[in-house]
């Protein structure tokens, strides 16, 4: 294990080695990344895997269709032997009450002033683009065909990889026991503990996704973090037949066919307490059943495979908290992403990058630091399930 | 790897042979899960009942004796049910609660 680092990363996920991967693309390359299980063990290997542009706020949106592009070319930009499988069918957002279909209307016009074409549809549009659709009581939906599905365990794997050969030394099996600040505990970061040894390391990237409140305490910082169990499931695959993914916000629901034939689907449950289970109810099952084949009918006759569960690391304005902490010289953030991290992961990475080399930044990070929450100014993220 | 490996399927339910098996062991995955996440080893509607102990033979071979493999995770059902008769299940025990 290496005795000392210039910058090391908790957390093998794909924020993790996003971060390490785009440090090293820019020079610097004595990067060591720490992850207590395996490479995509916590909610990257457990996510959804949607990938989405049509958000409500500002930063959701530009991360989000920065992000996209990167997954357009990710095979050939990170030289990879595998395929993180991207496929863009598309978004269908289903709108239910009026004050949904406003919100949407209002998203629109903001999705458009950053260049997306979201289509606004009526329902019978919206059934010319997903037929089995069942169209009882819905007002009308938004359609983005940019958006879509990638491999989570891929793109992971790309980014590692990647890391790996500029030089980024990964981990596994390491799990951080504590951080150590200089001058009397107050000062800058100096080193990591972990069960592998100690790091001396003057920079400490905390992503550790569900578990980012316990490693910025160990650097004598509350953040505003906190964790929400999510379950999904997945079905056998079968011929293609449902191109964008289908999300409900009344509902609660998302379910995507991936490029494997399988669907994919999950739900949020307003009634989950904060938390660190990820075991996986029956309860769910039957839910995300009932909703779905009313919703799908045709999902009636496919099989469920698996069902699981994963942590959402989610703050107070369900946007995530990247970049420096001012009380903490040599502690950076990447965290809270709120259910959306897998897919903003890769300009997570080059903002990540930027501001711990103190290199100008590619989108106005600032406005996503920690000091919003003091400062009172938050998102307000209305399109999260 | 030999020729042969190409055409030992080990993964029936995802049409994985030996040798995918072997390549991605060779690239340093081993454990069962991971093998999973990154290869789809395991992940269809058996979730590894046949190819398990196949793919712990070879993690064996490779190096990593089958007393320090982590057991790979089982997930419910326990067999592929469909979406209808996991809703109609439910709504059928709704209905007796209303009874
Ligand atoms: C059910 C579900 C569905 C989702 N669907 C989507 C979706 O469709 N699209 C999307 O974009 N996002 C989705 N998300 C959210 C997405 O999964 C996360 O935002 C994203 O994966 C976060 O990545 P990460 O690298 O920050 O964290 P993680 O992947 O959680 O990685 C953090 C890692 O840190 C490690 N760690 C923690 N503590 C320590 C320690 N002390 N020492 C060493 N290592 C440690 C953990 O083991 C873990 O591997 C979903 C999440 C869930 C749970």
């Amino acid at each position: 294990m290496h005795s000392s680092a210039e910058v090391v990363v908790i957390g093998g996920g794909v924020n993790g080695v996003a971060i390490a991967y785009e440090l090293a693309k820019r020079g610097c390359t004595d990067v060591v990344v720490l992850e207590r299980d395996y490479l995509a063990s916590g909610a990257t290997g457990r996510c959804g895997a949607g990938v989405r542009q049509q958000w409500g706020t500002e930063m959701n949106l530009r991360m989000s269709i920065a992000s996209v592009k990167r997954f357009e070319t990710m095979n050939e930009d990170l030289d990879y032997d595998g395929d993180i499988e991207f496929k863009q069918g598309g978004y269908l957002l289903l709108a239910y009450t009026p004050a949904g279909w406003e919100q949407f209307q209002k998203n629109v016009n903001l999705q458009r002033s950053f260049g997306l074409g979201v289509k606004l549809c009526t329902p019978a549009e919206a059934r010319e683009i997903v037929p089995h659709l069942n169209t009882e009581g819905l007002l009308g939906a938004t359609f983005n065909q940019t958006d879509g599905h990638c491999n989570p365990f891929h793109v992971t794997d790309a980014y590692a990889q990647a890391a790996r050969r500029l030089g980024v030394k990964i981990y596994t099996n390491t799990e951080v026991l504590g951080i150590r600040r200089g001058g009397a505990g107050e000062g800058r970061i100096v080193g990591v503990k972990t069960t592998g040894g100690y790091i001396a390391t003057p920079v400490v990237v905390n992503a550790a996704g569900g578990w980012s409140k316990d490693i910025a305490a160990m650097a004598g910082v509350d953040i505003p973090t906190y964790s929400e169990r999510h379950q999904i499931l997945v079905t056998e695959p079968v011929a293609p037949m449902q191109g964008p993914m289908v999300m409900s916000f009344h509902h609660h629901i998302y379910c995507q066919q991936t490029p494997h034939g399988s669907f994919i689907m999950g739900l949020g449950d307003a009634a989950e307490k904060p938390g660190y289970s990820s075991r996986s109810t029956w309860q769910f099952a039957e839910e995300m059943a009932q909703k779905i084949t009313w919703l799908l009918p045709p999902l009636k006759g496919i099989r469920v495979v698996r069902q699981w569960a994963g942590l959402y690391n989610m703050t107070p304005d369900r946007t995530p908290i990247l970049g420096a902490v001012p009380e903490v010289p040599g502690l950076f953030l990447a965290v809270g992403f709120s259910g959306h991290g897998f897919m903003l992961a890769p300009m997570t990475g080059v903002l990540l990058a930027e501001s711990v080399l103190g290199l100008p930044a590619s989108l106005p990070i600032e406005k996503m630091d920690l000091g919003r929450f003091a400062r009172g100014e938050l998102f307000d993220e209305p399109s999260v399930v | 790897m030999s020729e042969q490996d190409k055409d030992i399927i080990v993964c029936r339910c995802e049409d994985l042979t030996l040798a995918d098996v072997k390549r991605l062991i060779s690239k340093g995955y081993r454990t069962l899960d991971e093998l999973r996440r990154i290869g789809r080893l395991g992940m269809g509607p058996c979730q590894g009942k046949t190819c398990r102990a196949l793919v712990q033979r070879e993690l064996q071979a490779a190096g990593t004796p089958l007393k320090h493999q982590l057991p790979g995770t089982y997930r419910p059902p326990t067999r592929p049910i469909t979406l209808g008769s996991i809703a109609a299940g439910s709504s059928e025990e709704a209905s007796k609660d209303a009874q």
